[in-house]
């Protein structure tokens, strides 16, 4: 697809310098990738492990692992506050999207590589204002919802101050990314050439800007009513506690698209790959993510259907609810097309791809009984939120994650991985997944609440299973962690820099790249999708 | 439908249960239909050879326009029938009989317009509608009572309403939807839904079934007081196994002395229990946070003294 491709023998891996300061002061694009990748695998880690000991204590209806109800509940905020703004809103943009952006539109690194170092250190320090507040933590849920965040006697100010900071770190990232994809495509690399996975790094980056700093407010907001009992959201002082709610769901709505959105991307580059198809509708792909992230920002309400709101906002809000499933469904459809007459190959990394579609599309269409006003009124807050948002998270974000983990290991590594330990893996992964989440459905139509450290005894049956599924699902995920840690530490490279025949820029440059990616820049001539093109 | 779907015992439960239904029938196609495609491209298109044939295709707008379109027209058909049975939801007739309702961490009040009130146990009759005026007197609260597929968050500083009209005679669990701290999965009440007889008895003040007040005189005190203490919203806070919950557990408590916030210390006794019940913050017992509320009024002196034998029993 390129001319001026390097395919130099003689390069100086982008990893070849060693010691701790190569690291900290780096501002190459790759490196920062890594930090970050490792930074939210860590705190992906921690809150899956909360996750396993909550699954755990709803074996039974009593309370028996946790000592009280009050450690359950801190759990599941660790948990909800962890996995949300610490792994899944940087997660793939950050990681992914650091390591990815330059290489795939012809750059030799992103607009500001030193402010995308800041980047990272903001993001360092929100974790650690998060690590110190461990000690004693907040037990209000990820959603620090007034007037309980207020009264609650557990440190609410520290780990709100720690989500605050992140979002200057996602403000920056997002900054960088849109200027280096205005500005440094390599000649050729028109807009309509673009891989997608740059197309939802775009979307994701518009709405990380314009929503993270409503969230940063929201928090402060929420902070100076605690430290200094203002009122804004304290119905005895005049303030409003539904308020409280606009704000934080104006920020996570759009939100839920900054975790989703580069894993649409990520799906976008495994299949045409494994299948050796031209994306399917690929103007149709790229536009749909604009018009999720502009709909985004105007369905927030739905997450308050219960709370009081009037029956024409509710109306409007369902009504734009149901729009942003459309080009959603119209994803599905493309990725699944886009298999017809293809030569599939089924690596690790399609597996995640295609049950990405699979579970993804459950999430999707469970989105619509949540959008339909009258079926919400029974659905919200119970098990069957807890599933659905698990099948968009887990089941999207987290599998576009795996398999983009699997996908470009060899690029970013300059290592192999055992294929077969990976597959394994990943039926584990897939059945536990399932086995956890699916129950949880029925469980939510029978009436199960959300945030329950005990419960009535009717749901033992779903719960048990739920749990037997976490087990699988944890197991699933330490084989996965280990099979790809372990060849980091050994030697060999791959054999081929581009193994799976990828007509995409960044498989064009040896495994591992070096420093700048590119001796020269190279012109292109073709889109990144034209397999099979005669 | 049943067994996915919670039993149905009012009025509001069909058109809810009616959409439920269409939307899964939706779902289970639109996902039936993806998956059997994406296994059978998968089967019939894995890579046999190297070498192997591949299309050149890159869009088709008719197939792409046709699979907007259905979709938006299956959409737009669930938002308008979700509205209208919301609609529904959101008006209570005129003629409904208003109840009203205090959330507090962690239990339920519920006052009739008799001037009856009553702890943690809704009493309702069938086929009557109710409004209920709820207001929170802390933080945020949900009513929920599954069977009847109704959800009202409950607010500090305002009211909030609710109607249904239940329809079967029986007991239903509120549940408590919205987390409110540690005793928010103890928030537990029971909605009692009384035929028109036994709710007229029940308004005259027979408090009990014939059958549960026959019951009531068979069992001891401290059997009766084991109820109440679920019953009334009592386990939310003090435990019977030694646990810490928010109050002091009632394990071992009778014959004990404790240290209060003011210094001085005091014997547990029958008098200090029944002072407590009534009068919380009369004697605190340090440590502990001011939250209780009063149960004078709501706590008979017999229902008191059957909960004091029974935290008696408790050693």
């Amino acid at each position: 697809m390129a001319n001026g491709v390097m395919t130099q023998t003689e390069h100086i891996p982008y990893l070849a310098q060693k010691g701790l300061k190569s690291w900290i002061l780096t501002t190459d694009h790759k490196r920062i990738g890594i930090l970050y990748l490792v930074t939210i695998s860590f705190f992906f880690m921690i809150a899956g492990l909360t996750a396993l000991g909550m699954r755990y204590e709803l074996m039974t209806p009593e309370l028996d692992f946790f000592r009280t109800a009050t450690e359950y509940n801190v759990a599941f905020t660790l948990h909800g506050s962890l996995m949300v703004f610490f792994f899944i809103v940087p997660g793939i943009a950050a990681s992914f999207g650091n390591f990815l952006i330059p290489l795939m539109i012809g750059a030799r690194d992103v607009a500001f590589p030193r402010i995308n170092l800041l980047s990272f250190w903001i993001y360092l320090i929100g974790t650690a204002i998060l690590l110190s507040a461990l000690a004693q933590p907040a037990d209000t849920g990820w959603t620090f919802y007034t007037p309980y965040s207020i009264q609650t006697g557990t440190k609410v100010i520290m780990i709100t101050l720690g989500v605050f900071v992140l979002g200057f770190s996602s403000i920056l990232t997002g900054m960088n990314f849109i200027v280096t994809i205005h500005k440094l495509r390599a000649p050729g690399m028109t807009w309509s050439r673009l891989p997608l996975f740059i197309w939802a790094s775009y979307a994701t980056a518009i709405l990380q800007l314009l929503a993270t700093p409503v969230v940063g407010i929201t928090l402060l907001l929420l902070i100076a009513e605690r430290a200094f009992d203002i009122g804004f959201f304290d119905p005895a002082k005049g303030g409003d506690p539904i308020l409280f709610q606009n704000f934080f769901w104006f920020y996570s709505h759009p939100a839920v698209y900054i975790m989703v959105i580069p894993a649409f991307g990520i799906i976008s580059e495994i299949i045409p790959v494994f299948a050796r198809k031209p994306i399917f509708g690929y103007k149709a792909i790229a536009y749909s993510s604009f018009a999720i992230a502009i709909i985004s920002f105007f369905v927030w309400l739905h997450h308050m259907f219960v709370s009081g709101i009037s029956e024409t906002a509710a109306a409007i809000f369902s009504f734009l609810t149901m729009l942003v499933a459309i080009p959603t469904a119209i994803k599905v459809f493309n990725w699944t097309a886009t298999l017809y007459k293809g030569s599939i190959d089924f690596h690790s990394s399609m597996l995640y791809a295609l049950s990405f579609i699979v579970l993804f599309t459950v999430g999707g269409l469970t989105g619509v009984y949540l959008g339909a006003l009258a079926v919400d009124v029974h659905l919200h807050d119970t098990y069957f939120i807890v599933a659905h948002m698990h099948y968009v998270m887990i089941g999207g974000t987290v599998m576009g994650f795996f398999g983009a983990l699997h996908f470009w290991y060899q690029k970013w590594f300059g290592k192999v991985f055992n294929e077969l330990i990976a597959k394994i893996s990943w039926f584990l992964i897939f059945v536990g997944f399932n086995v956890t989440f699916f129950p949880q459905f029925f469980m939510g139509f029978q009436g199960m609440p959300r945030r329950y450290a005990t419960y009535p005894e009717e749901y033992i049956s779903y719960h048990v299973l739920s749990t037997y599924g976490s087990w699988i699902l944890g197991l699933g995920i330490l084989i996965m962690t280990v099979n790809l840690l372990i060849p980091l530490w050994k030697e060999g490279r791959p054999e081929s820099s581009n193994p799976y025949g990828s007509l995409s820029l960044e498989w064009q440059v040896p495994s591992p790249p070096p420093h700048e990616n590119f001796d020269e820049i190279p012109t292109v001539t073709d889109w990144t999708y034209a397999y099979g093109k005669k | 439908m049943s067994t996915w779907i919670p039993e149905s015992a009012s009025n509001l439960a069909a058109s809810v249960d009616n959409i439920t239904l269409f939307v899964t029938i939706v779902s289970v196609f639109f996902f039936v239909l993806i998956s059997a495609v994406l296994v059978g491209f998968s089967i019939k298109y894995r890579r046999k050879s190297e070498d192997q044939e591949t299309a050149y295709i890159t869009h088709n707008s008719v197939i792409e326009t046709i699979w907007t379109i259905i979709p938006t027209i299956l959409l737009m058909v669930i938002f308008a029938w979700g509205w209208i049975a919301f609609k529904e939801l959101r008006n209570p007739p005129a003629e409904a009989i208003e109840v009203n309702v205090v959330a507090k961490q962690w239990l339920w009040e519920f006052e009739y317009f008799t001037g009856k009130k009553s702890l943690n146990e809704l009493f309702v009759q069938q086929n009557k509608p109710v409004r209920l005026i709820m207001r929170s007197d802390d933080v945020i609260h949900s009513f929920f009572v599954p069977q009847f597929r109704v959800k009202q968050d409950i607010l500090p500083g305002s009211y909030q309403q609710l109607w249904f009209t239940p329809t079967k005679v029986g007991t239903f669990d509120l549940l408590c939807a919205e987390y409110c701290g540690s005793g928010h999965s103890q928030m537990l009440a029971k909605v009692n839904v009384l035929s028109p007889e036994a709710f007229a008895r029940w308004e005259k003040g027979d408090e009990l079934e014939d059958g549960a007040s026959l019951a009531a005189i068979s069992v001891s005190p401290a059997e009766r007081g084991k109820e109440l203490h679920s019953q009334r919203g009592c386990l939310a806070c003090h435990s019977v196994d030694g646990k810490e919950v928010i109050g002091p557990t009632f394990k071992n408590l009778y014959g004990k002395t404790e240290s209060l916030a003011d210094g001085s210390s005091v014997l547990v006794d029958e008098n200090y229990l029944r002072e407590s019940i009534y009068e919380p913050q009369a004697k605190m017992v340090a440590g502990y946070p001011p939250t209780m509320p009063s149960f004078k009024g709501i706590l008979s002196e017999d229902e008191v003294t059957a909960l004091i034998e029974y935290i008696k029993t408790l050693k």
